[in-house]
């Protein structure tokens, strides 16, 4: 798995709780000012990014460590799996069969200038398999899941159930973070195969009712030229992105501040951080799996 | 003090959140079996004073013993075998939202004490039955009762598993007198007869001299009177006598602005 606290710098620090003040516009002395001015922003921009870097690393790294220690929450686990895994089919399935019929037709106009048609099947499942399927799917359930594990995580924040969870002696990273972590990296590889297997009949419906290809032959075209490392690609990056959804959806939350407002705030620097991470994270991966 | 070892003793506390000083030198010492109330007004940082006890926060300087041990600065296993001992109601209530009510009241005996569900149930309905909610309300959502109720569960879940060392944090506020009678007996009746040792807050001067021992009173970070809870009426200090006798005038100002 990639570093998940490397990457994340310039989104976190866009998307830190309290942003470095913008420099009032300075009238008086030009000189002192301006270079005051100039340095303390700089300065404190870099310290506010080094610090929301740290924070986060410092959580990612008890988040992780707390996956494999016990007491588990096998009841916890449970429930996010259904939560994450089941309830984000139908958002899953419609992004990918659409997905895979646009680019049946798209892909067919543009290979009918080289007379390739044939080309169509093999396009469409290798970019559902390799992209579409993972980073489509990681984005929806960024907004769908990440979104509600801020909103759940952060309120529990500030009505102080965190606090009452410590005191009752249960830690809230075991409790809360864990099985949504472990849940989100095992349920993301699902909802990407299955989308995947959905996308390409999409495909399939497009070929074979509009464009006119005989259902045998697309099928073989589809098997032919897929390779499992098309499909395995696609898996990992599925699974990083679910962690990356669900740690930024517990980190937002857990460090929330101030009431329904400050929920809020974390909500959507859960969705934002999460989806850019998701695309910075998918040229890495794509990058290790298949640049020569 | 008394000749048995503090259960609580704090030393020293200080805590303050970016230029504000919150807490500036606490000293209190809690023996077993005894009942302290903590009084002042809000915002004087009596729940900071307990959530440094309970760990949730750190203090800057000073030190924490429960039982002899320090706390301050535990890590987490540490912490965790430490808050067994404790029970906590917090202001708010903090139930959790997405269980139902007689799954918080069981949280810690399930969680903490591995007991069956069958089992927790049945101990937890008859924790409900203590803070006189029946047994209809047990498999309601937390956010189907009122502030009143929220109160007794999270009164009924802080005294679930007979804990050593109590804090109630307010469990009086925004309930009815009569309901907050109710409540205060039943905190007597825990320490009295179940032999806790409770740290409670308060600015319900009634509800502190029934069930304290001992009150002290926190003013500008310091505990600046502490008495045996049936002298705090004539307590001679100007401080606890505006405050105890609810005037507007007096040595303590309040900060208004605007
Ligand atoms: N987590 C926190 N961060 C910053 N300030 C805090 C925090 N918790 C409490 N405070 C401040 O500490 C002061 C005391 O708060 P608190 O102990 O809750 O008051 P009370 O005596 O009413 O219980 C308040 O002014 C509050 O603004
Ligand atoms: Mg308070």
């Amino acid at each position: 798995m990639p570093d998940p606290t490397s990457s994340p710098t310039l989104t976190v620090d866009s998307a830190a709780p309290n942003p470095a003040p913008n420099p009032a516009p300075n009238e008086a002395s030009n000189e002192t000012l301006g270079r005051f001015n100039f340095l303390a922003v700089i300065g404190r921009i870099i310290l506010a990014f080094f610090q929301q870097v740290g924070r986060l690393s410092m959580f990612t790294a008890s988040a992780v460590s707390h996956c494999v220690r016990p007491p588990f929450f096998p009841r916890q686990l449970l429930g996010q799996m259904v939560e994450i895994g089941y309830y984000s089919l139908p958002v899953v399935g419609l992004t990918t069969i659409f997905s895979g019929m646009v680019l049946a037709l798209q892909s067919y106009t543009g290979f009918a200038r080289f007379s390739a048609e044939g080309a169509v099947a093999t396009v469409v499942v290798i970019s559902i398999t390799r992209e579409l399927g993972p980073v489509l799917a990681g984005l929806m359930v960024a907004g769908r899941v990440g979104a509600a594990m801020a909103a759940e995580v952060g309120t529990m924040r500030v009505t102080e159930q965190i606090d009452a969870l410590t005191t009752l002696s249960t830690n809230p990273m075991k409790y809360l973070v864990v099985p949504r972590l472990v849940a989100a990296c095992l349920m993301l590889p699902c909802l990407v195969l299955v989308g995947d297997v959905i996308g390409v009949y999409g495909g399939y419906l497009i070929g074979v009712n509009k464009l006119d290809f005989n259902a045998a032959s697309y099928i073989q075209n589809t098997w032919d030229y897929l390779e499992t490392l098309d499909v395995v690609s696609g898996l990992v990056k599925a699974a990083v992105f679910g962690f990356l959804i669900a740690l930024m959806g517990c980190y937002m939350g857990y460090n929330s501040r101030g009431g329904a407002q400050g929920v809020g705030v974390s909500v959507r620097n859960a969705v934002v951080s999460a989806s850019i991470l998701i695309l910075i994270s998918n040229y890495m991966i794509t990058e290790l799996f298949f640049a020569q | 003090m008394s000749a048995s070892p503090p259960k609580i003793a704090l030393s020293g506390v200080k805590k303050r959140f970016g230029r504000k000083v919150v807490l500036d030198g606490i000293d209190l010492e809690v023996a077993p079996r005894e009942s302290v109330v903590i009084i002042g007004g809000s915002g004087t940082g009596k729940s900071v004073t307990l959530k440094c006890v309970l760990g949730l926060l750190k203090p800057d300087a000073g030190s924490i013993k429960v039982d002899g041990e320090e706390v301050v600065g535990l890590g987490d296993r540490a912490r965790e075998r430490i808050n067994t001992k404790f029970g906590m109601l917090f202001q708010s209530a903090a139930l959790f939202d997405s269980l139902t009510v007689w799954e918080n009241v069981a949280f810690g005996l399930i969680q903490g004490h591995k007991m069956a569900r069958r089992k927790a149930r049945e101990k937890a309905i008859e924790k409900l039955a203590q803070v006189g909610l029946g047994a209809d309300v047990a498999d309601l959502s937390p956010s189907e009762l009122s502030g009143g109720m929220q109160k007794r569960v999270g009164l009924a879940r802080a005294i679930a598993d007979d804990p050593e060392i109590i804090f109630f944090d307010e469990p009086t506020t925004g309930l009815d007198p009569i309901m907050a009678d109710v409540i205060n007996d039943l905190i007597v009746k825990c320490v009295k007869e179940v032999g806790a040792t409770a740290l409670s807050i308060t600015h319900d001067i009634a509800s502190a001299r029934k069930i304290g021992d001992r009150i002290a009173m926190l003013y500008h970070g310091k505990l600046i009177w502490v008495g045996p809870a049936a002298t705090v009426l004539d307590s001679g200090n100007p401080y606890v006598d505006q405050f105890v006798h609810g005037r507007a005038d007096g040595p303590i100002q309040m900060e208004l602005r605007g």
